[in-house]
Order: C-alpha cells, then structure tokens, then sequence
C-alpha cells in the first residue's frame, strides 16, 4: 500500500517552534506549537532490517505536535548521553532529541535501546530497550514514538495503534487493517460484494461490519485474533445495518427493518436477544454509545429532516442534538465524550463538523465535497474520516481542533468507511 | 425513450447482467441480481418476460432525498400486485436504492423506505406481506458510477425482483 501525506503545517507555527526552542520543555497536555525534535539514526542501526529512527521521525511529524529536525552532517552518531554535543543541538533550536543504539544478539533477534533527551535541560528525559524479532521493527517503532509522544506531551500517543477501513478495486471488497499511518495493511475480509459501516470492539479483538455477500445488508462480527469465520449477528428480514457496540463489548446497537422502518435495537454481543429499542416510526440509525454507555447518539428524520439526537441507551425520550442546517448526519463521540464529530450538508457539500457538547460550539474542520464516516483516534486528537479527490475515495485524518491534515490513498483504488481502533495492553 | 429504457434495464436485471455505464479501465460492479439459477415461473409466454407486457417493467425511479411513488408507477405496482395475489406461491424482493451524496448508513435507511413503499403498494393491490421482502442496498450498488445528477437519477431507484431472479 502506498501512502501519501499531505502536510499543512502552517510557517506560523514552525517560527512558534523555533522562538521558545531555547525554553524548557514542558508537558502541557494540548498545547498547538510544535515542539522541536532531533531523532538521530541509532548507533549500529544498520544492522537492522530496515530503519527504525525513519519510521519514529515520520510518526512524529505525521502527528501535528513535533517539528522534527534535520540531523544531518553529524559525523559521529552518539550512543550515550556523554557523547551528546548539547551545545550544537541548541544551535540547531533542539528542544528534544532521541539517540539510541541497535545491536543483532546471538540469538538472530535485535536489541534496541534509546533515551529521549531534553537539549536545555542537558539531561535525560527517559529510556527503554526492547528485544525484537526482524517483523517486529515497525511495530517497535510506534512503541518509541508513543514512549517520546507520551513523555512531552503529557497524552498517551496513538501510532501503536489499528485503524481498519475497506478497500474497493473493481468489484473486489477488502476489508483491511492497517497500522495507525496506514502501512503494514492486512486484509481480514475480501467479498465481490460491498462491505461498509465497520466498528471495533472496544478491546480490539473483533470487527463488527455489514456484508452484502447475500443481496442485502447483513450484520457480521468477526475475530481479528482467531481465523475463523465471520459469524452473522443479525440476517433479519430487510436490512441489518449500522453496528455500535456498548463500551463494556457485551452488546451492539444496530439497526433492523424486521419490524418495518429501520429502527435501533439492542442486541447481545453474540446478535441474541435483540430487543427494540426507539418506536419512531421515521428512520433512526447509526447508534452511537456514549463512552460511559449511558446514552446513545443516533441520527433520526423524526422532525422533517435527518438530525441527530440523543437518547438514554436503555431506551426512552429523545433529545434533539443538532439544530442548524437540514441534513446532520453520522454522530461519533471523542473518547472523552465532551466533543461530537457529526457530517453536515452545507450548500451541497458534505462537511466534517465537531460540536463542543457543554458549549453547543460548533465548528467546521474540512472543506470537501464528500466527507463521510468520521472516527476518532482513541486519544480523540484526530479524526479520520473518508472524502474524495479526483473522484477517488481516500482517507483524511484532520486533529480535532482543525490544525493539521493529512491524507492516505491507495492507488488505483477507493478507500472509505475507516474505523480507528482503540488503545491496546501493554 | 424512458419507457424503452426502462424495458432495457428491466429485461437486463432478469438475465442477472445489469447494464451499466462504466469508465474506461473500471471493471463493472457486480450487478444487484445474481445469474438466474431455477426460475419458478413458466418461460414460454412468461408475462415477466415479456416486453410487452407492463410486468417487464420492475423499477421506480425517485427524487433526490425522497421516497414518495410518482403516480407514473402506480399502474406499474398495480399489475404486479395482481400479478402476485394470483400467483400466492410467488416471491419477490424489493431493492431500494439511493444515488451516493449523503451518508452511507443513512441512505440503507432511506433505500429501505423505498423499498418499503414498494412492498406497502404492492400489498395494497392484493399481495400479500410474506410474499415480498424490502431490503436496501443504500448507495453501494449503483447502476451508473459517474458523479453527475444524469447518473444519480438513476441510482435512486426501486427494483421488483421475482423468485429466481435474485
């Protein structure tokens, strides 16, 4: 899979960088500069398969918060501290900088052992060493980066993590996994038939999805961890679409047309005991659980036109969400809860708009055509959503403060219906 | 015109190959009916099949965000739901439609009111409930694929599909 990112940084804040690149660096939890980095190539480095320091630089940049330095012209990389020119790197305006070293045991695995460095301070930030095997360099990597993320932002780092998304090239369906910057995709379904409206489970195991292999929408959940198939949850009559799972994993709202227009119902993580749960009558769909499972954000034409509206998640009175325009659509909530990322119809245009759910504020992020299916990253920093260019779908990331964008396409192919999958152990 | 194109798209889902306007180097999408496998109804004089014959013609066409039938096609509706009142060991599935602007999830919802007018209709003029299946295909089946209100007219459509031909 080739990848393409697209940076819109703007020089304002790349001057921000460099005016308090003299100061300490301090953990503010969401502040919008960049902070400036220097990751230098570890000692030995080349004795891995492929370049690790590359893969943390590339994380870093790609996340909107760091401005990573040039590190060339250095004539010998340092391995420790005590080898660190403090005083060329503060010249160079480094706040920050990662140095390390990586060395082939006996045993044909890799040791990679690295220390985040605070250039004012001359001092050391933090360290770590793992053991890898050869396939494990990419997935080291995303550690360091959410190691050094962590450490000066203050916020956990998301590049450990999965986003799935479906790719469609002719008449072939891929459902894939990807890591966080789209490389290393994996395909876990693959229909001649579309596949759409996918949802991890909240611990990353399973993959809640709607199939049209048998002519009409139907509800699967499948494991990521064990080959087997996937299992239909809901083959109704009518359509069986628009899954949600619970934040506890152990139901998924979904929605059903067996009892006639297409309502939400809550069903077993399994697609036993389903039990109704709105009687509008009008279209609601596309359920989605608060992240403390005690409501349900969903989109309903119950007013005229399809808005979005919030219920308790057991059942009972809707409360309508979004006022402006006549087409608000695709509610997600930011793992937080206190932001709602929805799509809203703006002059014909489809747009990816957040609201501040204390404040009502909201805000437009992205000014295409065609945005669709907005999904959050776990730390709820950016929000991957699909949109077209040259009438070819691809993925965007946008943070959610409306900063920084980026792009990931595949050639020759549509890319939509992205799911970021949440934070895993360890 | 519309009614020779109608006939076209009618008699082209009963053989399981829709036709539909590609761009050069895409590969067709696969259609909404499968190849007809067993078809219960007899093909000698078959009044499906026939061009002539008002029930070749299998598909209702809606305005953008809409799902209201024109009145264009209820004599259409009439004669299928006659057509399944007599024949009870018949059935069909209804397919809505929808053309590609809006949400995906939404538009299985709004093809699915489609398709469930369709079903209403047709048991209104004597078929029965069981008889017909309304399902939504939403805008992941599209007949024509370019980005243009010509194509998406199209695409917002409900088809009528017989037992065997799907």
């Amino acid at each position: 899979m080739k990848r393409t990112a697209t940076f819109f940084a703007a020089s304002v804040v790349f001057l921000a960088g460099a005016a308090r690149a003299q100061l300490t660096i301090e953990i503010t939890g969401g502040g919008a500069n960049q902070i400036p980095i220097a990751v230098l190539p570890f000692a030995g480095e080349s004795a891995l398969p492929q370049s690790i320091t590359e893969i943390v630089e590339q994380d870093l940049s790609r996340s909107g918060r760091f401005r990573s330095l040039f590190v060339g012209g250095i004539t010998q990389v340092p391995a420790e501290i005590s080898q660190v020119d403090f005083a060329e790197w503060r010249s160079r305006l480094a706040d920050a900088m990662v140095i390390g070293q990586a060395q082939r045991l006996p045993d044909g695995k890799f040791e990679v052992r690295f220390r985040l460095l605070d250039v004012p301070k001359q001092s050391q930030i933090g360290s770590s060493v793992y053991t890898l095997p050869a396939g494990q360099i990419r997935l080291t990597a995303h550690k360091i980066a959410d190691f050094i993320y962590e450490k000066l932002t203050g916020e956990r780092g998301v590049f450990g993590t999965k986003i799935a998304y479906v790719v469609k090239q002719g008449s072939r369906f891929e459902l894939r996994v990807a890591d966080a910057d789209g490389q290393n995709a994996q395909p876990m379904v693959i229909s001649s038939e579309p596949i759409m409206s996918l949802a991890w489970s909240p611990d990353g195991t399973r993959m809640a999805y709607v199939s049209f292999q048998n002519k009409k929408p139907i509800l699967f959940v499948q494991s990521l961890s064990a080959s087997k198939q996937p299992a239909p949850v809901a083959s109704y009559r009518g359509s069986n679409s628009a899954p949600a799972w619970s934040p506890d994993g152990k139901e998924l709202a979904a929605v059903l047309t067996k009892d006639g227009s297409s309502q939400i119902y809550l069903m077993n993580a399994d697609g036993t005991n389903p039990r109704r749960i709105t009687f509008s009558g009008f279209i609601d769909t596309e359920p989605f659980f608060t992240p403390d499972g005690r409501f349900i954000y969903f989109t309903s034409d119950r007013g005229g036109s399809p808005q979005i509206y919030r219920m308790p998640a057991t059942g009972g009175e809707p409360v309508r969400v979004t006022f402006e325009g006549d087409y608000n659509v695709s509610p997600r909530l930011s793992p937080d809860g206190k932001t709602l990322a929805y799509i809203s119809r703006i002059s014909g245009r489809f747009q990816l708009m957040v609201m501040d759910l204390e404040s009502k504020q909201v805000q437009i992020l992205t000014d295409g055509q065609r945005d669709e299916s907005p999904t959050f990253a776990p730390s709820g920093r950016m929000i991957l959503y699909a949109t077209d260019v040259d009438n070819r779908g691809v993925l965007a990331a946008v943070s959610s403060d409306g900063r920084f964008k980026q792009r990931l396409s595949v050639q020759a192919a549509d890319v939509r219906e992205p799911s970021w999958g949440p934070f895993l152990g360890n | 015109m519309k009614k020779a194109l109608l006939t076209a798209l009618a008699l082209a889902l009963l053989y399981g190959c829709a036709s539909q306007p590609v761009e050069p180097g895409v590969a067709p999408t696969p259609s909404p009916a499968s190849p007809v496998t067993a078809s219960p109804v007899q093909l000698q004089g078959n009044p499906l099949k026939d061009p002539n014959n008002v029930l070749s013609k299998r598909s209702v066409f809606y305005d953008y965000d809409k799902s209201d039938i024109k009145d264009e096609y209820r004599p259409m509706l009439q004669a299928h739901g006659k057509y399944l009142a007599e024949h009870r060991g018949t059935k069909m599935l209804v397919q809505g439609n929808c053309d590609e602007r809006g949400s995906r999830e939404y538009n299985i919802a709004l093809g699915q009111r489609r398709a469930e007018g369709v079903k209403r209709m047709l048991v209104l003029m004597g078929a029965t409930g069981s008889q017909v299946e309304a399902v939504s295909l939403g805008e992941e089946k599209p007949r024509c694929t370019e980005h243009n209100e010509g194509c998406w007219s199209q695409n917002r459509r409900g088809d009528m599909l017989y037992g065997g031909e799907y």
